[in-house]
């Protein structure tokens, strides 16, 4: 299983529902369907990735998420998993206040462009960063909203959300205790569980 | 010398013929006695009977989904393209069963059969049916061929909403429903078009108040009316525009009302033509009526995940981006009603410029998925 979705499953308790905002090819769902016995639907757009999910019989539902979740009932899943898609959204805080209205509890994955590699890379080129890791360029982009985690972070003191889980960790998705330190410097890519304003903060297996 | 079938195609296929001297009560209060079901089947039955999918059929479709009657037939089945060995409904895997529904027009019992009561033809005496009573009548012909539980049930269109009716009318008889391109109940758009098809039939003085047989007439003005606006419904604006623009059939305009002047007023006129001459007026007239009364949440006050509250089969759901008859908006409906009552769905907006008539076309993004999940249907 991919390495984040690994972090990911470990969050998500046994026999809970969940939705999936961009679930790719059904590799989290699938897993979790099968050794958690969890439920639930996966939301994506990309044919392929779709494809996918049927042949391994997720629950996949071709839905753009710029286009809200509407059509949701409010708090109707245990937990709702975004994982690499916050900054490819169009509406990065609405989408995060429409998890938090459909979900009890979200896992929010993105990468951090308070990295020092990015700050390196800026400072010294003076031009938009681009790695291995994020190929784009600033025009091709479909990571339109970059952040970093302390700008994540201010968004979610800022709509009242409470932080109750962080990992910070590099692109392999290991974590050290430099990383645990220093995230917002260390960190590649940031590894959240938040929750509402309205949700009294109920820890769930981890 | 027998000619060669494409090696994907079922081949040569002869329909058969259950008669059934039970009456069937039916949903309008009257019942039908002594009727028969034409149908055809594709591939084997197991020998644990798990593995036969039931094709419902359209608004003017039949029990010929695929294969060739014989040798000379020019066009196979109206699903050829999704029927056969290797194909999305593969025939090596499945047992397929395709029938034509009761009120058809061609072979099962219909308003152009014989009331053995009178000994005339039925006309505007045969009873008006709901989808409700042809999935009565399907559930009948599955007992017949020993068919306890279907695997699946699939439908475009009309035919999606037998597929959801199955579902809901008989949870445990049905292990996955294919609705693709279809509605959970008409709007007033679509009834609207139905009536103006209606009034056109209605209205053509050959009709005789649906007793035209006894006339020995048919009313081809109202049934080729019917079937050229059926047609406009059926296309995308684009799918027009790409097939016809505004193409003459002529070097000059003619300035006059009698000649056929743009290729889509002769496409629509042969399409009219075509169909009047194959399809019966009476059971147009009760198809659409069908399709009008249609609406299965209306039992439950229009909330259809409770009407669906009961369903056990898992859905596949499948729409088409330019389909304006029953736009992905319509199939959207159906997901969320799924959602909401927590049933396995997995939902498609296929990208395709054909409108309604796209669920008939070998798309390969469709046809992909519809394999993709028919393959890991276990038997």
């Amino acid at each position: 299983m991919r390495a984040d979705l690994e972090i990911i499953q470990d969050w998500i308790p046994a026999g809970s529902r969940v939705l999936d905002l961009g679930c790719g090819n059904g590799e989290l769902l699938a897993w979790l369907r099968d050794n958690k016995r969890v439920t639930g639907y996966g939301l994506e757009i990309d044919p392929d990735n779709i494809a996918a999910c049927v042949t391994k019989g997720v629950n996949v539902i071709e839905q753009n998420l710029d286009l809200g979740l509407g059509n949701f009932a409010s708090n109707s899943f245990d937990v709702v998993v975004m994982t690499q898609a916050l900054q490819a959204v169009q509406y990065p805080d609405k989408i995060l206040e429409e998890m938090l209205r459909v979900g009890r509890q979200c896992i929010i994955t993105f990468p951090n462009f308070g990295h020092w590699r990015c700050r390196y890379y800026l400072a010294r080129n003076g031009r938009m960063p681009v790695s291995d890791f994020m190929p784009y360029t600033w025009y091709n982009t479909p990571n339109i909203h970059f952040c970093t985690f302390k700008d994540f972070e201010a968004l979610c003191l800022e709509r009242r959300v409470k932080v109750l889980d962080r990992l910070a960790v590099d692109h392999l998705h290991r974590h050290s205790l430099m990383s645990r330190m220093w995230p917002n410097l260390l960190g590649e890519i940031g590894i959240y569980r938040v929750s509402g304003p309205g949700v009294l903060e109920h820890r769930i297996a981890i | 010398m027998p000619t060669a079938f494409p090696e994907d195609s079922v081949g040569l296929v002869t329909p058969q013929v259950e008669h059934f001297a039970e009456p069937l009560a039916l949903a309008c209060g009257r019942s039908l006695g002594n009727y028969q079901l034409v149908y055809e089947t594709y591939g084997e039955l197991n020998a644990a009977r798990s593995n036969a999918v039931l094709i419902c059929h359209a608004l003017s479709g039949h029990h010929h989904a695929a294969g060739y009657h014989n040798s000379d037939e020019r066009k196979p089945g109206w699903w050829d393209s999704c029927i056969g060995p290797g194909k999305a409904l593969d025939t090596n895997r499945f047992f397929v069963v395709s029938l034509n529904n009761l009120g058809g027009c061609n072979g099962s019992t219909g308003p152009s059969s014989i009331n053995a009561v009178t000994g005339k033809p039925y006309g505007a005496d045969f009873p008006v049916l709901t989808v409700e009573d042809w999935v009565h009548s399907q559930a009948l012909l599955a007992d017949r061929l020993g068919i306890a539980q279907w695997a699946a049930v699939v439908g475009g269109s009309l035919g999606g909403m037998q597929a959801m009716q199955w579902a809901i009318s008989y949870p445990d008889r049905i292990r996955h429903c294919l609705t693709i391109a279809s509605a959970p109940k008409l709007s007033a758009q679509n009834i609207a078009f139905n009536e103006v098809a209606r009034q056109a039939i209605l209205s053509d003085p050959e009709f005789h108040g649906g007793h035209f047989q006894e006339h020995s007439v048919i009313p081809k003005r109202g049934l080729m009316l019917a079937r050229m606006v059926g047609h406009i419904t059926y296309l995308s604006d684009d799918a027009m525009g790409e097939k016809f623009g505004r193409g003459l059939k002529s070097e000059k305009l003619n300035y006059d009302f009698h000649s056929v002047e743009f290729q889509v007023e002769s496409y629509l006129r042969y399409q009219g033509e075509e169909f009047s001459g194959r399809f019966d007026a009476n059971t147009y007239l009760l198809m659409t009526k069908a399709l009008d009364y249609f609406d299965p949440a209306a039992a439950h006050d229009g909330d259809l995940a409770k009407t669906l509250a009961g369903v056990k089969a898992d859905f596949c759901v499948i729409s088409f981006t330019t389909d304006w008859r029953f736009s992905p908006a319509r199939s959207r409906e159906i997901v969320d009603a799924l959602m909401a009552a927590r049933k396995n769905v997995c939902y498609l907006e296929v990208d395709a410029p054909q409108g309604h008539d796209a669920f008939l076309m070998p798309i390969p993004r469709y046809l992909q998925a519809f394999s993709g999940y028919m393959n890991r249907i276990s038997l």
